[in-house]
């Protein structure tokens, strides 16, 4: 209540009428409406238009191709939800390491930072397609030989490296005082990581791994390459039989139905964590 | 003779090339609050982090009830059980309620089991005004709760030696009350505390001894009626001559 006295009161506002509220969200109904129909008549009246829509937005095309890319799909969102589980632990165990001290755990130290360095410089299609391709043709017994176990290995391996790093920069962005405060309290160095620094890190980076998680969920269509038979792959093969790209749009479709919804997520966790900072520092 | 609580012998301490501590000694009975002051820079918080070993020091000796902190019985656990110390930024961790803060040293460093803790716990927080904010998040309470709380994670290992540095220095005026009141009754009930302040009214109420510091070294050291109104170093005079003019004592 103190707080409030000191700041100046809000000018009175009054209630808009009807009116004033309802003419600006008629404009921009009508704006919109007639920017987005000048663009769709402009590029449906092209003289190209009619072999577009054949070759891409085929409807009989997308029904047709559909079941097969969603199968793939399914293929997809599963190596994306296993993958995001096996990266978030991956890499806050890099995180952990990159962040010891001490003579004794110094090659964990270091391990983190060579593997941390090696594995952002490598494009994730190169690591895709040395696990994916090389690891089955080594053919080692004991190990798995499917190129979507190895591809979808390579994603966390790559993906890792990131993740790790926006972990890092979170513990480092907890403050000194809370790491005096637990060696005060006779915390080791393990528990003050667990009970007090990891978990304000993860809190601090969450909307940072969320963006992650997207993009993730974008790249794993890169394991078609590797012949795993995703969305993207089930698309290629009714391409290469019928010589129309519809399927490949229906893949589009399936992709952007999970990622719009992801995104708004993130912003929304963003944003929550953008309120709770300001809070905090009031 | 009572033996000596904390026991500071020769301290020295360097930050590279920088000498924050120079020689200093200084011993601490039981029971007894010893306040320091002096200018900032002066090593004050410095000395506090070296007796419960947050900061390594280069020479000299620190010891509690006549052993050395560095001795076998003293491996970590042990002297931050024997040492409490409060931040004047309280460090409070944010992401666990008030009761957890206080119970996690008791229950994860030295084994107590939840329910004995939690009920010292709520009984620390009672006698400090604080019952009802077991559940509460740090940033949910005013900076002087939070304060309290911190100094009730402190006592919850039941030390043997509190230690506090500048509690009240980032709190609201009309909050630093409450606090300074609760450290006066941990003096009445007989803690031993080594307190840095810059509240000289405070320190002339509740400190049996002040000490002077500047440049690492303690300068003067003399009961708290005698430092405030005759002090025999012209430094401690002028520092006081400050702080007068400051409008702080
Ligand atoms: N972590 C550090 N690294 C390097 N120098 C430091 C560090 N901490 C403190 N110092 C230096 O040591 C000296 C003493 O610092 P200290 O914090 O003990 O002073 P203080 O008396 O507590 O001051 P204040 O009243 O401002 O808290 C200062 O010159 C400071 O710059
Ligand atoms: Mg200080």
């Amino acid at each position: 209540m103190s707080s409030d006295a000191r700041v100046p009161a809000p000018p009175a506002r009054r209630t808009p009428s009807l009116k004033e509220r309802l003419v600006p969200a008629l404009i921009s109904v009508v704006s919109v409406t007639v920017f987005f129909g000048t663009i769709a008549w402009l590029v449906t009246s092209a003289e190209q238009w009619p072999r577009i829509r054949f070759q891409f937005f085929n409807p009989d095309a997308i029904m047709a191709a559909f079941p097969n890319v969603l199968r793939g799909f399914g293929i997809n969102m599963m190596v994306w939800a296993i993958a995001l589980v096996a990266i978030g632990v991956w890499a806050l165990i890099l995180a952990v390491f990159r962040s010891l001290n001490g003579p004794i755990l110094a090659p964990l130290k270091v391990f983190s930072i060579v593997y941390i360095d090696l594995l952002r410089g490598i494009p994730s299609l190169l690591l895709v397609l040395l696990f994916g391709f090389g690891v089955p043709a080594l053919q080692i017994p004991g190990l798995p030989r499917s190129s979507l176990f190895w591809g979808s290995v390579a994603m966390v391996l790559g993906y890792s490296a990131y993740a790790a790093e926006v972990y890092r920069s979170g513990m480092e962005a907890v403050h000194d005082g809370q790491r005096a405060a637990a060696k005060a309290l006779g915390l080791s160095q393990w528990q003050t990581l667990y009970y007090a620094i990891i978990p304000q890190a993860v809190r601090n980076v969450l909307p940072a791994l969320l963006n992650l998680a997207v993009a993730l969920q974008k790249d794993v269509a890169l394991l078609s390459v590797i012949g795993v038979r995703d969305a993207v792959r089930e698309a290629q093969i009714y391409t290469a039989r019928t010589f129309n790209y519809s399927s490949l749009i229906a893949a589009a479709i399936l992709f952007l139905i999970a990622t719009i919804p992801m995104a708004r997520i993130t912003d929304y966790v963003a944003r929550k964590d953008q309120e709770r900072r300001l809070q905090r520092t009031v | 003779m009572s033996m000596n609580r904390v026991e500071i012998s020769s301290l020295t301490k360097y930050y590279g090339t920088n000498l924050v501590l120079d020689e200093v000694s200084l011993a601490v009975k039981e029971h007894e609050v010893v306040c320091l002051i002096g200018a900032s820079g002066s090593g004050k918080s410095t000395l506090l982090r070296c007796v419960n070993k947050l900061v390594p020091f280069d020479h000299g000796d620190i010891s509690i009830d006549g052993v050395s902190i560095f001795s076998e019985q003293f491996n970590n656990n042990e002297l931050h059980k024997r040492v409490g110390i409060v931040f004047q930024a309280y460090n409070l961790f944010p992401h666990i309620n008030v009761l957890n803060n206080i119970t996690l040293a008791p229950r994860k460093v030295h084994g107590v089991g939840r329910e004995e803790s939690e009920e010292r716990a709520m009984k620390l927080l009672e006698l400090f005004g604080m019952q009802g904010y077991e559940r509460s998040y740090p940033e949910q309470l005013s900076g002087g709760q939070q304060q309290r709380v911190a100094i009730v994670r402190a006592l919850a290992t039941q030390p043997d030696v509190l230690m506090l540095d500048e509690v009240t220095a980032a709190l609201d005026p009309e909050l630093i009350g409450g606090v300074l009141k609760v450290i006066k009754d941990l003096k009445t009930q007989g803690m031993t505390m080594l307190i840095v302040t810059h509240e000289m009214g405070f320190a002339r109420d509740v400190a049996d001894r002040v000490c002077f510091l500047e440049g690492g070294r303690i300068l003067e050291e003399a009961p708290p009626d005698k430092l405030f109104s005759a002090p025999e170093n012209p430094r401690t005079h002028q520092f006081l001559q400050r702080i007068i003019e400051a409008g702080r004592l």
